[in-house]
């Protein structure tokens, strides 16, 4: 081929690629774009907003009596130590624990997690005095243990028995993840650990779904597509003291 | 015009140094406890989980609830313009002031942090009755400080009345929001009612004009100054009025409850089920606390004043028992999350909770007690707080 | 009465300018400062840190909290990350390490690890990352119906 030749030939060549490696440079990171959108994959330096709502479903009628696999899940991931391992049973901390109820015209058995509810209208948030208890913009009721100063108002208001305090010093067996220590207050804090490190899950479900047992689903309840929200439509489901009107964040399925 | 004569007291008296000794020794007890209870945190305390708040708020809202109370002697002289009680309202304050004081650090030291005071008044949640409870305290102080000041100088004599109008109205407030703590709370069956308010506010007349009556005895039988008939028998028939008033008050709230189907439970378990609590509910709170002061107060043994003396201190201990019921008793009765049904959990849900207060708490209690009677004995030897005679010729002039 | 209390007050004064203008005897023992065992320098330079670290974790600790923001530049594990003693593996645990021997040495008491654990996260945790990083891209990836088309979902 003589030079022109080439020339044009290379030219082509060269046009074609280029349009090429951008069309495929466009195919690679298009996905990338929105494959942020879609896992709400938030960014470190991103805050929380109210785009999201975590919220979580128990499913009563799956629920294992003497199964507490949620329980032991969640003192292993957050640190604190286990009841039945306590020295002081009634001062332990407890931000799960399994409720056996029994219907006393039938006898019938029904079990269930408990923990903190999450409410949107927090009784605990309202009465805290310096506001160390408080609703994340993502719906997440949290302590702010910096500012927590251990009066146990926020204990007495709430309606699930959710808090606790600690009334011993940890001397440094905390999770680095999940700091908490002597005289402040402390409750279920939907791992918030793992869900602002975009794993979208909680200790106690990730334990129950890995058993196989399926009665506890979480997710986003502002997403129409996420599994619990997918799942509410499905199901009939309560609020437990759904009477309080707290609108809250934990429904139960079966009670 | 009588005019009265204020005088400290001599105060150098063996019995005066060994009281304020006594006192100080509980003071120092207090001390003791709240750093052995901050130390070790609250493990080493009778409170736990499901009894949250123990007896030091047994004895902080008591002494709160009287401090309150006992400032009604000195606003009935300046607001009410009773002359009769002008002599008394000098004490009345300071003692409003000393209990506020008592009982505002048995709570402060109660607290899991309480070394994070300041961080209590610097952030600030407007929604909570605690964070206004800043604000009411530290304006019982300022505005009680205030009027103390108009009643001792002559130059703000003539503020005396606004002063008095503004701590009366302030002090009000301040005790509808202490019966508020408990009224805001829906979670628990026996809270969450708008009556605790008011009854509070009785509760206060009650308290704190039992222990203004056991502070005036005190303080005239051993400065040996002389105390008339003619004002006691005043303060001891106002005594029955509040007393009746709280047994009023205390009828309608459990006659309430056992009319509503949901609340039979909670009522059988303080009225007839609970063990201390019914005990405490039924002889020291209504039996002791109650009936038996009406009976002495309003007899032919009313008119002794040994026997007014034991009506105020019957008051008092039932005064205790009423704030060991309402505080313990609405925590002892299980949260009723799934109403009807029988729960059991490892969170001790569904039982009735037990407690048995600790020394460390009963010690700080006890300190903050030993404060206010400590400032107030001190106070009545530096300041001209008491008249140099309250018998009845020097009564007689001042009118009514 | 007044010039005894004038009196006593001047020479409380003249005490307090002594102590403020005398050398310092050899009193507590100077901070131990171990170099820190991961990186070659910090976020921001020793002077500055010195005086501002407070501020910084006061900051950093509100906007974590509260509004999740969990960038490591100026957070309490990021210091702890680095700063940890070789030998106890903490910043807190003896009092040579990193900031109990500073901290002592000022006699200004710190209450972050009442609650804070003094140990750096573990290798544990920091996979733990890695795998929620990959499982959000690996459901994005399937929910768009792409089969590893940017090839990391693996």
């Amino acid at each position: 081929m003589n030079d022109n030749e080439q020339t044009v030939a290379s030219k082509a060549r060269r046009q074609f690629l280029g349009t090429a490696a951008a069309a495929t440079a466009g195919i690679a990171i298009a996905p990338g774009v929105l494959l942020y959108e879609v896992a709400h994959g938030k960014a470190d330096d991103e805050p929380v907003s109210s785009t999201v709502r975590w919220g979580m479903l128990v499913d009563a009628s799956k629920c294992a009596e003497g199964c507490d696999d949620c329980v032991k899940a969640c003192s292993a991931e957050n640190g604190w130590t286990p009841v039945a391992e306590s020295q002081h049973p009634t001062q332990a901390p407890q931000w799960i624990r399994k409720l056996e109820l029994q219907d006393p015209l039938t006898q019938t058995q029904l079990n269930l997690p408990m923990m903190c509810q999450h409410c949107a209208k927090p009784p605990c948030v309202d009465v805290c005095p310096t506001g160390a208890s408080f609703k994340r913009a993502d719906g997440i009721v949290l302590v702010d243990r910096h500012i927590c100063i251990g009066c146990r108002y926020c204990m007495m208001a709430c309606p699930y028995k959710a808090r606790s305090l600690v009334h011993e010093p940890l001397n440094d067996t905390q999770k680095p993840d999940v700091p908490r220590g002597v005289g402040c207050v402390e409750s279920c804090t939907f791992c918030v650990q793992k869900l602002d490190r975009g794993e979208g899950t909680t200790a106690c479900v990730e334990a129950c779904t890995a058993a196989g047992h399926g009665a506890l689903v979480f997710g986003d309840l502002n997403d129409p597509d996420s599994a619990i929200a997918k799942r509410l439509r499905e199901i009939p489901t309560k609020e437990v003291r759904a009477d309080l009107k707290l609108d809250l964040g934990v429904r139960y399925h079966g009670i | 015009m009588a005019s009265i004569t204020y005088r400290e007291i001599d105060g150098d008296s063996a019995g005066y140094w060994l009281l304020l000794g006594g006192i100080a020794l509980f003071v120092l007890f207090g001390l003791a406890a709240y750093v052995y209870m901050h130390h070790h945190g609250h493990v080493v305390t009778g409170m736990d989980n499901q009894i949250v708040w123990g007896l030091p708020h047994v004895f902080a809202v008591f002494l709160i609830v009287a401090a309150s109370g006992a400032l009604n002697i000195a606003s009935i002289a300046s607001v009410f313009e009773k002359p009769l009680y002008k002599p008394l309202a000098p004490l009345s304050a300071i003692l409003a002031l000393s209990l506020m004081a008592g009982g505002l650090l048995v709570l402060v030291l109660d607290l899991g942090r309480s070394d994070r005071l300041i961080v209590a008044m610097t952030h600030f949640n407007f929604k909570s009755m605690f964070t206004w409870n800043v604000f009411l305290y530290t304006g019982f102080f300022v505005f009680g400080g205030i009027y103390l000041w108009t009643m001792l100088d002559r130059t703000v004599k003539a503020y005396s009345k606004a002063a008095g109008t503004i701590a009366f109205l302030w002090r009000l407030i301040l005790t509808t929001g202490t019966g508020s703590l408990f009224g805001f709370l829906i979670a628990r069956e026996l809270y969450g009612t708008p009556m605790l308010a008011p009854m509070f506010i009785i509760m206060s007349f009650a308290y704190g004009l039992a222990i203004y009556l056991l502070v005036l005895f005190a303080a005239y039988a051993w400065s040996g100054r002389p105390l008339g008939d003619a004002l006691v028998r005043r303060l001891k028939n106002l005594l029955a009025v509040f007393v009746a008033a709280v047994l009023y008050f205390v009828a309608t709230y459990h006659l309430t409850n056992l009319y509503f189907a949901k609340a039979q439970a909670v009522e059988a378990f303080v009225l007839r089920d609970g063990g201390i609590i019914t005990t405490l509910f039924w002889v020291v709170q209504v039996g002791l606390g109650g009936v038996a002061p009406l009976v002495i107060l309003l007899s032919s043994l009313g008119r002794s004043r040994m026997w007014v003396a034991v009506a105020s201190v019957l008051v008092i201990v039932g005064g205790l028992a009423q704030m060991y019921v309402t505080i313990i008793g609405a925590q002892a009765w299980p949260l009723e999350m799934f109403p009807g049904y029988k729960a059991t959990s490892s969170f001790f849900d569904g039982v009735v909770h037990a407690y048995t207060p600790s020394m460390p708490e009963l010690f700080l209690g006890l300190g903050g007690v030993a404060v206010a009677l400590l400032m107030t004995t001190f106070a009545v030897k530096v300041l001209r707080l008491l008249p140099e005679a309250l018998d009845d010729a020097t009564v007689e002039k001042l009118g009514h | 009465m007044w010039q005894r209390v004038r009196r006593w007050a001047l020479i409380a004064l003249a005490f307090l300018a002594w102590a403020g203008i005398a050398p310092a005897q050899a009193g507590a023992p100077k901070p131990v400062i171990e170099r820190a065992a991961k990186g070659d320098r910090c976020v921001e330079d020793t002077a500055f840190m010195r005086r501002n670290h407070m501020e910084l974790l006061k900051h950093h600790r509100d906007e974590t909290v509260h509004l999740g923001i969990r960038t490591r530049k100026y957070s309490l594990k990021g210091c702890i990350d680095c700063h940890a003693s070789k030998e106890t593996g903490s910043v807190a645990a003896a009092k040579d390490d990193f900031c109990v021997s500073c901290h002592a040495y000022a006699a200004v008491k710190i209450d972050c690890f009442d609650c804070h654990s003094t140990k750096p996260q573990g290798a544990a945790q920091a996979t733990a990352r890695l795998d929620g990083a990959r499982k959000r891209l690996a459901d994005a990836t399937r929910a768009l119906g792409m089969k590893d088309i940017v090839g990391v979902a693996r």
